[in-house]
């Protein structure tokens, strides 16, 4: 067990080393940079900028280096904890991730918990109620989880909030909150605006879930074990969660790596329709002014969320499952 | 009567049928037998003839879409005769008797463990469940039952009990695993033991082993025992009392050596002249029973084996043969032998 999970973190390295350079070759690819970018808006503004103070940024930024160069020297900084800074707000992208990471976190994690709590109870109750009309309403809301984009569900969502309720619910705090200091009552306001995006967030993953849950469960019910256990004579409901659940839980336990940073990135789209204070918003702007350090930054924090999101997912595997954890 | 002249068990009329969306399947349509205590029943057929189904049902273990339609089982406890087919299959009763008293030793060992909990950890389980029938007056703990497990294993032979118990079924060999399902079974002292083609799915040496394991518990603790097989040389061995079952219904049934010295159901006969003989002449194809076993969706009228019977007369495709004394000691279903047939 500890050879194993030592042999995955050994590979976190090297499988970080390889994710950088990739997002380092993606940042590059457009042609151009941030300052061609950047002279292009502010003629389109009529303003200019003189070639002396162009030239003199590119060479601070090394954007004259080739790009193994530029490669080496932002690699270096990344371990030195320097992200760099940001070509359009001028400021540090350590400072402008950290204040939206704290947020897009708790709404991936919140999301997460609510498409587990949802869809786990669903699924063993379709799976030991096949055919019921519960099964047929379950699998009918199913269908339409899946099928509904979620940032399509955000603006029904949010339409119909508004125009029947008269709320708002886009942003996470009421204005009254919004620049309030850290209090119980904002706590309580965050946690009443987070839910509605959460779900939106989750709700395709729900779906999905519950009819991977019911499947498994059907396949396990029919198991040998099964009868062993009802001829033991224990009751009906115990034995569904001790035996069969258990082992229709586990292949999904293996999703949770590419869960996690599916909702992350997943909240782009949500999270500029919601107008949501968060990561998605921030590289997509990133992205569309080529701020191509800030843009890296964020990727590399979606990496290292995919990689941490695996293990953890393989650490878990091992310890439900003595299959892979006598046999690893 | 003597107390040890009443059945254990007693299956009466017993019909189960499987509603399937291509129609309705009778996979047990109308078996009787009795299980004295103490005694070990063969039950003998094809595949497909409703044996496993039969035992199923006797556990109230018959899954959707599967349904006892009719029949009676009637068991003896000690608070008096129940039957078992009245009873709700998730009740407390039923999950009372299931495991407690009437156990099942399932077909596949390696698959009637959950892979992921230890051998152990299952059988404590069912001891706790049960646990008045080794402490009437108290629940026992946790502690106490894994000692109780550990006797067990040693009683079924296993070496290193304390070691075994907390390996998980994959990591035991196909003879040891079935030991430990014996153990599980055996756990709550049932009456009755049903042990479903238990042999069938290891190899010939260690099958010999766990039929000699099963005969001395069976002499030990003087537990009843059902055993199924296809198997007629197991069934000599083990049984001193034989059922032999077709399409659901009981063809023939009697003492293990009448049965095969003087069958008179011409099904027994069939299966028994298709045993290979030591002293039968080589390279030569032995007798098979001719025609295929129907679909079941085509039960044949009248009685199921006629269209393959080598004795076939024209009433047998019309009425069913009643199970009726033929001989001392044999009862069979067959117009050869009396004129009874079941009302329709």
């Amino acid at each position: 067990m500890t050879r194993y999970i030592l042999q995955r973190l050994a590979l976190l390295p090297l499988l970080m080393v390889i994710y950088s350079f990739v997002i380092f070759v993606i940042i590059q690819a457009p042609p151009g940079d941030f300052l061609t970018a950047y002279v292009a808006t502010l003629a389109s503004s009529g303003s200019s900028i003189s070639q002396e103070q162009i030239e003199a940024w590119r060479a601070q930024y090394g954007l004259d280096q080739p790009m193994v160069v530029q490669y080496f020297l932002w690699v270096q900084h990344l371990v030195q904890g320097n992200f760099g800074l940001s070509l359009e707000y001028q400021r540090p992208n350590a400072d402008l991730i950290g204040e939206q990471i704290g947020l897009t976190l708790a709404l991936a994690l919140f999301s997460f918990f609510l498409t587990w709590a949802i869809a786990i109870p669903a699924g063993i109750y379709s799976a030991t109620h096949p055919r019921s009309i519960g099964d047929h309403i379950l699998t009918v809301i199913n269908y339409i989880g899946v099928a509904t984009p979620n940032f399509m569900l955000a603006l029904i969502l949010m339409w119909v909030a508004f125009a029947y309720f008269d709320l708002s619910v886009t942003g996470l705090y009421s204005p009254e909150y919004a620049d309030a200091p850290w209090s119980w009552g904002k706590l309580w306001d965050l946690l009443a605006h987070l839910w509605l995006p959460a779900l939106v967030l989750g709700i395709a993953g729900t779906a999905r879930l519950s009819r991977i849950m019911r499947a498994n469960l059907l396949d396990e019910l029919n198991k040998p074990y099964v009868v062993t256990a009802r001829a033991k004579g224990m009751k009906e409901w115990r034995l569904v969660l001790r035996y069969p659940v258990r082992l229709a839980f586990n292949p999904l336990i293996s999703t949770i790596g590419w869960y996690l940073p599916m909702l992350f990135s997943g909240s782009l789209i949500v999270a500029t329709v919601m107008n949501l204070p968060n990561i998605g918003p921030l590289l997509l702007r990133a992205l569309v002014n080529q701020d191509m350090y800030l843009a890296g930054g964020i990727l590399l924090i979606y990496s290292f969320l995919t990689i941490v999101g695996t293990l953890l997912s393989d650490i878990l595997l091992a310890l439900v499952d003595p299959r892979i954890r006598v046999a690893g | 009567m003597s107390a040890a002249a009443q059945p254990l068990l007693s299956v009466r009329d017993l019909r189960v049928s499987f509603a399937l969306d291509e129609g309705l399947v009778r996979a047990v349509d109308g078996t009787s037998f009795d299980v004295m205590p103490g005694q070990v029943l063969g039950v003998v057929g094809e595949s497909g003839c409703g044996k496993s189904v039969t035992m199923r049902a006797i556990l109230q273990l018959i899954e959707r879409p599967g349904r006892i339609t009719k029949g009676e089982i009637h068991f003896r406890r000690d608070s008096g005769v129940v039957d078992l087919a009245q009873l709700p299959p998730r009740g407390a009763e039923m999950r009372d008797i299931r495991g407690g008293e009437i156990a099942l030793i399932p077909q596949e060992p390696m698959a009637a463990f959950s892979p992921v909990h230890t051998v152990g950890d299952q059988i404590v389980e069912a001891i706790l469940l049960h646990s008045h029938r080794w402490q009437p007056d108290r629940k026992l703990g946790r502690r106490e039952a894994r000692d109780i497990t550990v006797g067990l294993f040693r009683d079924v032979g296993i070496s290193m009990p304390e070691q075994r118990i907390d390996t998980y079924s994959w990591q035991l060999s196909g003879g040891l695993r079935q030991r430990a399902m014996i153990a599980m079974a055996l756990s709550c002292k049932p009456r009755l033991l049903i042990a479903d083609e238990p042999t069938t799915a290891i190899d010939v040496t260690t099958q010999a082993q766990v039929l000699a394991l099963l005969r001395d518990l069976q002499a030990r603790y003087n537990t009843a025992i059902i055993f199924i097989t296809h198997d007629l040389g197991v069934i000599a061995q083990m049984a001193s009392y034989v059922v032999v079952m077709y399409l659901g219904r009981v063809m023939e049934e009697g003492p293990v050596d009448d049965i095969f010295h003087a069958p008179k159901h011409p099904y027994t006969r069939a299966l028994l002249r298709s045993i290979p003989s030591l002293y039968g002449q080589t390279r030569v194809a032995l007798p098979v029973i001719s025609g295929a076993l129907p679909h079941p969706f085509n039960r044949p009228p009248g009685c199921p084996f006629h269209p393959r019977c080598p004795d076939v007369m024209p009433r047998c495709s019309a009425e069913v043969p009643r199970l009726m004394p033929v001989g001392a000691s044999q009862l069979a279903s067959c117009f050869l032998h009396h004129e009874e047939a079941e009302q329709p």
